[in-house]
């Protein structure tokens, strides 16, 4: 182990000693990566470019950002993995995205399915099983539509899942969308959410006209880890907010056939999700509002955010009686919980937006946020969207198409007048994430794409009561005696969003940082020494002699 | 005591003519009383063809394909001239899957039926590999030893010369991992003004020699639209005796080195000083 900085370093002090520890290249590209915050300035940070080999990164790859992330929550759909078993071993749901079939519908999340691809497939090409593969699951299952993935070896051989879709498609007569998420492609997982938001804004979205209510709303970026969707939706529901689909834990495809019928999108995950926003924008003419429901304090706000957006009283009253009798209950549960979590620190590595989200949710425990760091944002997910224009364009970024997106002749339905739209993006309402920098505190670090030795230096140097992140480095702190909570997965917990969410996450945190447990955790080694060594001191005449 | 068995992989240009040569070569060492196997590394399946009298092989990877893991030895292995034992790997149609893969499966399960024992008595293994070194898997012979000479089938024109110094920086890599080293270049005729010159002249700039000069006769193509090497088809002809004095000189041949591939603008340099004068 290299930690060196063992004393509390001031966060400025801490990053310039964790950059001593590499060699001088990697520093300068590191150093860009973190951000000693300093609340009230204008600070910059490097991002979604690509990690520097042996550093020990937590992210993923292409095909899990697509497959994994915002295609496999969809309930309704066959997800097929073209490639080998190892791959297909996420094709599982290892999220814990859930979902249940709608009434009289289909579920085949407890399903997996791959095409398994052989020595013989690799040399001769895997169309041909991929064909037999969709047939075969069409045939058993009947789903309304099935998705393929790429995985690197298919694709390095060139096999054609797109292609492959299409005549598939006219086969059988239902949609067969293929995703050439190869592993490769991008620098993390983030390229896959991009090709999953096109596949399903040109294939599935518009697809069904129907009548929507008043106050029907999409969720995007809503993966339903251990049930949060459904909270969310208890939530709205109680408010009068309908909801037709979400993006997509617990997804349906064909509720997001009817999504583009909405009258607002509400963007949770904005980083996995934001492309589908805007392009359901230009050719729907929904406009979206940033929300965040992590947190009793940012619930509560996100739901006034979507009040003030419809401008109807009576929908307003109700949310508020809503959030005070929600919040009220609530508080009954966490008010204990604070008094001994107060004052203390945790640190969140997440994939996306969690670890902005989280820190609202740690401050209603009284708890604060020291690192915060993503694997795979862009600056915009720092910065906020001011920066847009000015982030850099690079090879790796122009791998993965941008649409191009005009409004639909019949379907572009904006459900508020121009003035009103440009009225509420002008009071920030609209259109605007202002990124996670603002709202982090003095004397803590932002940190991008978090390799593993910053990760034990700001540790050894913070002191952290809780490390939240992912199963690739949770036994490392609880190896350091630290506890950690996933994110990702939520371990096997859950649901963490809106109030009752927030009141589980509470009693989660409560158990592992009030733990006695952590504290009588001890290496071999600070029990006792592992060499032995004596110092002989010699006379002056022995040197001589 | 078993024989050293040598193992020789046929490098070079797509269309120099390495296939025609490795199995003309390999008729004279048979009348040398060598035994020897050829193994085809093309997916086109026709490097053996002059052996079998035409594209009668079966190959590794259908084989496989069609018998799955239960693939035998006498499957894929057939006696041809003289007794040489044919092997072709195969590989998937153009613009499909990986035919590199391929190779290194076809290699590789030869290699567990045992097609190299002793119990098969061979001097020779000769691996005829398609075009330049594309990929991983075409490097393959090269690559842990499979084999360990090579000779390059090279002309006097610039791109035939531009493959050979390119498969030398494949060699290069290769030579202290896998042991490989460079026997020669065997020039096969195409005519061109003071070729003999020139080829000499580029093998002494790598290292090497050039092994033989094999003069352009029709004779060869005569013999290849019966389907036979000319030492079959016309043993008398004046041919047949410079595939024997070639089958003579990698039998004796006992130059093995690391190449030294030369940077571009030296290649152009020696065209220069021999290619160009009117």
């Amino acid at each position: 182990m290299t930690q060196k900085a063992t004393t509390t370093l001031k966060n400025e002090a801490l990053v310039d000693e964790i950059v001593t520890m590499y060699p001088p290249k990697v520093a300068r590209k590191r150093r860009k990566h973190m951000v000693p915050v300093a609340p009230g300035t204008e600070q910059k940070i490097e991002a979604n470019a690509r990690s520097v080999p042996g550093i020990i990164t937590q992210r993923g790859c292409c095909y899990a950002g697509c497959k994994g992330v915002v295609l496999g929550p969809i309930v309704d759909m066959v997800h097929i993995v073209h490639g080998p078993v190892g791959c297909s071993f996420y094709a599982w749901g290892t999220r814990r995205n859930q979902g249940r079939a709608r009434k009289g519908g289909q579920n085949f999340l407890e399903y997996c399915f791959s095409t398994d691809m052989q020595p013989d497939n690799i040399i001769f090409g895997g169309e041909k099983k991929l064909r037999k593969a969709i047939t075969e699951a069409y045939e058993i299952f009947k789903p309304k539509a099935i998705s393929l993935h790429a995985t690197c070896p298919a694709g390095l051989i060139g096999d054609d899942v797109v292609g492959v879709g299409r005549e598939m498609s006219e086969k059988l007569g239902i949609p067969v969308i293929g995703f050439a998420c190869e592993g490769y492609k991008g620098v993390s997982q983030s390229a896959g959410h991009h090709l999953a938001n096109n596949g399903l804004f040109e294939r599935v979205v518009g697809r069904d006209d129907v009548e929507t209510d008043k106050f029907s709303i999409n969720m995007l970026g809503e993966y339903n880890i251990g049930g949060d969707s459904w909270e969310i939706e208890r939530i709205f529901e109680k408010c009068g907010i309908h909801i037709v689909s979400t993006f997509s834990g617990n997804g349906s495809f064909a509720e997001m056939a009817k999504s583009h019928n909405a009258k607002l999108n509400i963007v949770q995950c904005y980083r996995s999700i934001n492309y589908m926003a805007e392009m359901m924008e230009e050719k729907f003419g929904i406009p979206w509002l940033k929300v965040n429901v992590i947190g009793l304090k940012a619930t509560s706000k996100s739901l006034r955010k979507i009040g003030e957006y419809f401008e109807d009283a009576k929908l307003s009253a109700r949310i508020e009686e809503v959030i005070a009798e929600e919040e009220a209950a609530a508080e009954k549960e966490i008010a204990p919980i604070r008094e001994r979590l107060e004052g203390k620190t945790a640190m969140l590595f997440t994939g996306g937006s969690r670890a902005h989200h989280y820190q609202s949710l740690f401050k209603d425990l009284g708890m604060k946020t020291v690192v915060a760091g993503e694997e795979f944002a862009h600056r915009d997910d720092y910065e906020g969207r001011k920066v847009i224009p000015t982030i850099k364009i690079d090879a790796d970024s122009r791998n993965i198409t941008e649409l191009k997106v005009e409004p639909d002749p019949k379907r572009y339905n904006p459900p508020k007048t121009g003035e009103e739209i440009s009225r509420l993006k002008e009071d920030g309402l609209l259109s605007e994430y202002e990124g996670m920098l603002p709202d982090m505190m003095d004397n803590t670090i932002l940190v991008d794409d978090i390799t593993h030795l910053e990760q034990e230096m700001m540790i050894a140097s913070y002191k952290p009561d809780i490390v939240c992140s992912g199963i690739k480095d949770k036994y490392i702190f609880e190896k350091m005696g630290i506890p950690s909570k996933q994110l990702h997965n939520y371990d096997y917990s859950g649901p963490f969003a809106g109030y009752h969410g927030a009141a589980n996450f509470a009693r989660d945190i409560d158990m592992r940082v009030n733990n006695p447990a952590w504290k009588m955790i001890q290496a071999p080694w600070q029990k006792r020494p592992m060499i032995k060594a004596e110092m002989m001191v010699e006379t002056e005449k022995e040197i001589l002699a | 005591m078993a024989k050293e068995m040598r193992k020789i992989a046929i490098y070079g240009k797509g269309g120099i003519g390495k296939s025609t040569t490795t199995q003309n070569t390999v008729a004279g060492l048979v009348e040398l009383g060598k035994k020897v196997m050829v193994v085809g590394c093309d997916p086109k399946a026709d490097s053996t063809r002059l052996m079998l009298g035409g594209l009668a092989q079966k190959s590794v990877l259908d084989t496989m394909r069609e018998e799955g893991e239960d693939v035998e030895l006498d499957d894929v292995l057939k006696a041809g001239y003289g007794g040489v034992m044919c092997v072709e790997s195969g590989g998937p149609e153009p613009g499909v899957g990986c035919a590199g893969r391929g190779i290194i499966t076809a290699i590789n399960l030869l290699e567990s039926l045992g097609a190299y024992e002793e119990e098969h008595d061979l001097d020779y293994a000769f691996y005829d590999v398609l075009g330049d070194v594309v990929c991983g898997g075409f490097a393959m012979p090269m690559r842990e030893g499979k084999a360990k000479e090579i000779y390059i089938v090279v002309s006097g024109e610039m791109m035939a010369m531009y493959a050979a110094n390119n498969i030398s920086k494949g060699i290069v890599k290769f030579a202290e991992s896998g042991g490989i080293r460079l026997g020669g270049l065997i020039c096969n005729s195409r005519a061109v003004d003071r070729e003999q010159d020139l080829i000499e002249n580029f093998a002494k700039e790598l290292g090497t020699q050039m092994l033989y000069f094999v003069p352009r006769d029709n004779m060869v193509q005569k013999a290849e639209i019966h389907r036979k090497t000319v030492i079959e088809f016309e043993p008398e002809a004046v041919q047949a005796g410079h595939y024997r004095n070639l089958a003579k000189a990698i039998d004796t041949n006992k130059m093995q080195v690391i190449p030294k591939p030369m940077p571009i603008e030296r290649l152009e340099e020696l065209l220069m000083d021999y290619g160009l004068f009117d």
